[in-house]
């Protein structure tokens, strides 16, 4: 089914050495940063994890997300989203691919990365997350894979490809439950020493997540001749339904941590969320992000609640809104604001350098590689199955 | 005789499957009979809970840090990347001021004499260190003499143990810290980028015999030992006097004590 | 065969490929670390462990030290003689460099080549590079 991924348009093509492009320049700005150390980037010795972390953070959700679709239809026979499902996991699989590169580009000694699994220590959350992460992977493209094979055949998958997708309905919560006690369990940052951190990153996973899918199937129906969501089905609305309600938890969940930090009153909690909205001790650079992300939070719940959810303009606009609100949340203030103030109580700010930029826009773009390859294949074959 | 692709394939894969398996039964069973033992000469063989008191009483001028630090930094090849390049500083033991060394106390009435007070800080190799409890692949661990050490050669530099520690204890090789090394002392490996460092205690220097390279130059203002020996001097004092710690509320029982009541003390 | 033309063309390119580096080096003088000469010298004083070991057990031996040394705290290894060694690269350095006082079999030996780096003569042609020497500290100078 591959060969289906190697004939397209003039635009598929273009879009493809777009991405070549992009993926070129972030290899090359890899290997300076390979031979350099860590350097290069922004991260420095009171912030010890920054963008790549922050995107592998982000990423998580996004691959999760496809449960979101994979339960309705095949645990409660919501045949609506029956042309959807693959996209889902296609998705989650191109997602899972870029988290591990991130992870890969970030680690110190990316050629000692077995390590994980050649001395496993129990206690360790990340050698969870490693295990969990890789065999996310690869039960979505096992699945996803063979039950798009099984149906351009006209047969039934076989009945262990069920079995897996049985499997990976707990195992997308738990790849970004392992992820979030990633924080939730480190005595020192108290941004991130909150019991509804899994919560809060589920949350936001499953309004992002099925935000950025939605954008992926109107591009899908725009692009070629198979429509995911033929008229009268309404599968797009009620995927917006799930992200309209999850959003609505996100919001409210961070409203309960701000309550939480500001009405105690105990500095070590209020300190991050100070930092991130006003500023602390003279430095802002995160505030601008915050509000946005704010506005845009509101912005999108408001779009997705009134009517406008059903206008063709307003619809992606929304879901955009929701996406880049949590794609900054998550992806850009989390992470770096959990190392604000450092464990002296002072402010050490990062800024990524342009060499660090240049790795993520280079992972990015290998994992939408991917995903138009893995997309282009599925759409291929419904085309054909049309015929 | 025929076998379609599929079978082929899965017979193919079962056969490297086995000999993989095989390669490694057999490979694990080449080794010498190996004997080891730990050097005779060791200064606490039997220790449980290696600690360090801190008496800032012996703590007056610039040079009594100066010279605990520099003991430190040139016996281990600790690299020097200037004031201009902070973001990327490694540091085993330093200094800093009362109101950040016990931040979260923020007591508006203190003085600036006692806000401003520098206290040693490095490790405090911790009973329960949450570093040890992050790293995924054991590079950091927990000694049975009770020292949280490093395994420079295990370590892939995800850096979580750094996020783990809530003491700030800890340093990441952003690049190469050779050039500089003000004198690299052969006795000691330097390190490659892309690992994390801190005090190891010194356990290179126990093992020959001899006390921390701090405690050595810090003419009595730090004192080492075994927190399980009560005739030790840091069991007397601990025992005996008002010591604190950093942030014991968290729970990781540092083994750092700051000797802070009794004698006459800044 | 469907397309065999092209099938048979494209593997010949491709073991022609796969084999260029032995066809390259056919008859080129790269007689590699003439071990014969330094078993046969009269003045050998043993390794660590028995020379044959040694050849094929090395880098086993040096993972094994250095996991005893840094985790368990274990400094000293008995060899399968009974003779003690200080678990440290300077006790392979002490005879294993044209520097040392100990090194009695003289510079003429090939497993002792005349470079900053004395493991250099078999790595080189084995195209094994040790990466031990990114962190500690070369022969000269050691104690430790």
């Amino acid at each position: 089914m591959l060969e289906k991924a190697l004939t397209g348009s003039k635009k598929y093509w273009a879009w493809i050495i777009f991405l070549l492009a992009v993926i070129a320049v972030g290899f090359m700005a890899y290997l300076r940063q390979f031979s350099y150390g860590l350097g290069l980037t922004g991260m420095s010795r009171d912030v010890s994890w920054g963008l790549y972390i922050a995107q592998f953070t982000f990423l998580v959700g996004v691959a999760a997300s496809a449960v979101m679709l994979v339960t309705p239809y095949y645990l409660h026979d919501f045949k609506k989203f029956g042309k959807m499902v693959i996209f889902g996991e296609f998705l989650a699989v191109s997602a899972v691919i870029m988290c591990i590169l991130f992870i890969f580009v970030d680690v110190g000694q990316p050629m000692r990365i077995l390590n994980v699994l050649l001395y496993p220590q129990l206690h360790s959350v990340m050698f969870y997350d490693m295990c969990v992460l890789c065999g996310y992977l690869a039960i979505n493209i096992l699945v996803g894979w063979t039950s798009l094979a099984a149906e351009r055949k006209g047969v039934h998958p076989p009945k262990w490809a069920h079995t897996l997708v049985y499997l990976s309905v707990p195992w997308a919560f738990s790849i970004h439950t392992v992820t979030a006690f990633l924080y939730s369990g480190l005595p020192g940052r108290h941004f991130w020493l909150t019991a509804i951190m899994a919560a809060r990153f589920l949350a936001s996973a499953f309004a992002a997540g099925p935000a950025l899918l939605v954008i992926l199937l109107l591009i899908v129906r725009k692009v070629s001749d198979f429509d995911p969501d033929p008229p009268g089905v309404g599968a797009i609305q009620s995927l917006v339904k799930i992200i309209r309600y999850a959003m609505i938890a996100n919001v409210f969940f961070y409203i309960c941590e701000v309550f939480t930090a500001f009405y105690s009153g105990i500095p070590d909690e209020m300190a991050a969320f100070k930092y991130v909205f006003v500023g602390l001790q003279g430095h802002h650079s995160l505030v601008p992000f915050m509000w946005t992300a704010t506005f845009l939070a509101f912005l999108g719940i408001a779009l997705l609640v009134l009517p406008t959810r059903r206008n063709k303009v307003l619809l992606p606009i929304a879901l955009l809104s929701i996406f880049f609100a949590n794609w900054i949340d998550k992806g850009v203030v989390l992470i770096i604001a959990g190392f604000v103030p450092n464990s002296f109580d002072r402010v050490t700010e990062y800024f990524p350098t342009s060499n660090e930029i240049s790795i993520v826009l280079g992972v990015y773009a290998i994992g939408f590689l991917l995903l138009t390859i893995l997309y282009k294949v599925a759409i291929s074959v419904r085309e054909e199955q049309a015929q | 005789m025929s076998i379609n692709r599929r079978t082929f394939l899965r017979r193919a894969g079962m056969l490297t499957a086995l000999g993989l398996g095989g390669s490694f039964v057999i490979n694990g069973a080449v080794e010498a009979a190996a004997e080891y033992e730990p050097s005779k000469k060791g200064l606490f063989p039997n220790a449980k809970h290696l600690a360090m008191v801190v008496d800032m009483s012996k703590f007056k001028t610039e040079d009594d840090f100066n010279r605990v630090i520099q003991s430190c930094v040139s016996i281990h090849n600790i690299p020097d990347f200037g004031k201009d390049d902070l973001k990327d500083e490694i540091k085993w033991i330093w200094s800093d001021d009362y109101e950040h060394t016990f931040s979260g106390g923020d007591n508006d009435y203190l003085t600036d004499d006692f806000k401003k007070l520098p206290f040693m800080v490095a490790c405090n190799h911790c009973e329960n260190p949450p570093c040890v409890k992050a790293c995924p692949t054991g590079a950091t661990f927990k000694r049975p003499d009770g020292i949280v050490d490093m395994d420079f050669h295990r370590c892939i530099g995800c850096r979580f143990c750094m996020g783990a520690c809530p003491f700030g204890a800890r340093s990441f090789n952003y690049r190469d810290p050779r050039p500089f090394i003000k004198k690299i002392d052969p006795d000691y490996p330097t390190r490659t980028p892309g690992v994390v460092e801190k005090c190891i205690f010194c356990v290179e220097r126990l093992a020959d015999g001899l006390m921390p390279a701090c405690v050595e130059a810090s003419k009595g203002g730090l004192i080492f030992g075994d927190l399980d020996d009560h005739t030790s001097e840091v069991w007397k004092i601990v025992s005996s006097k008002f010591t604190i710690r950093r942030k014991t509320e968290l729970g990781t029982q540092p083994s750092v004590y700051y000797l802070v009541g009794g004698e006459s003390h800044a | 065969m469907y397309k065999g033309g092209k099938i048979i063309a494209g593997l010949i390119i491709f073991v022609a490929f796969l084999t260029f580096p032995f066809f390259y080096n056919m008859g080129k003088a790269n007689a590699g670390p003439d071990l014969p000469t330094y078993a046969s010298s009269a003045n050998l004083q043993q390794c660590v462990e028995p020379a044959e070991y040694m050849k094929a057990n090395h880098m086993q031996l040096l993972n094994q030290w250095r996991n005893a040394d840094v985790r368990d705290g274990q400094s000293i290894y008995i060899n399968s003689q009974g003779k003690s060694f200080d678990i440290s690269l300077e006790s392979c350095v002490e005879c294993h460099s044209t520097q040392a006082t100990k090194n009695t079999v003289g510079v003429n030996n090939p497993a002792l080549k005349t470079s900053d780096q004395f493991c250099v003569s078999c790595h080189n042609y084995a195209s094994v590079e040790p990466t031990c020497w990114s962190c500690h500290s070369g022969p000269e100078g050691a104690t430790k």
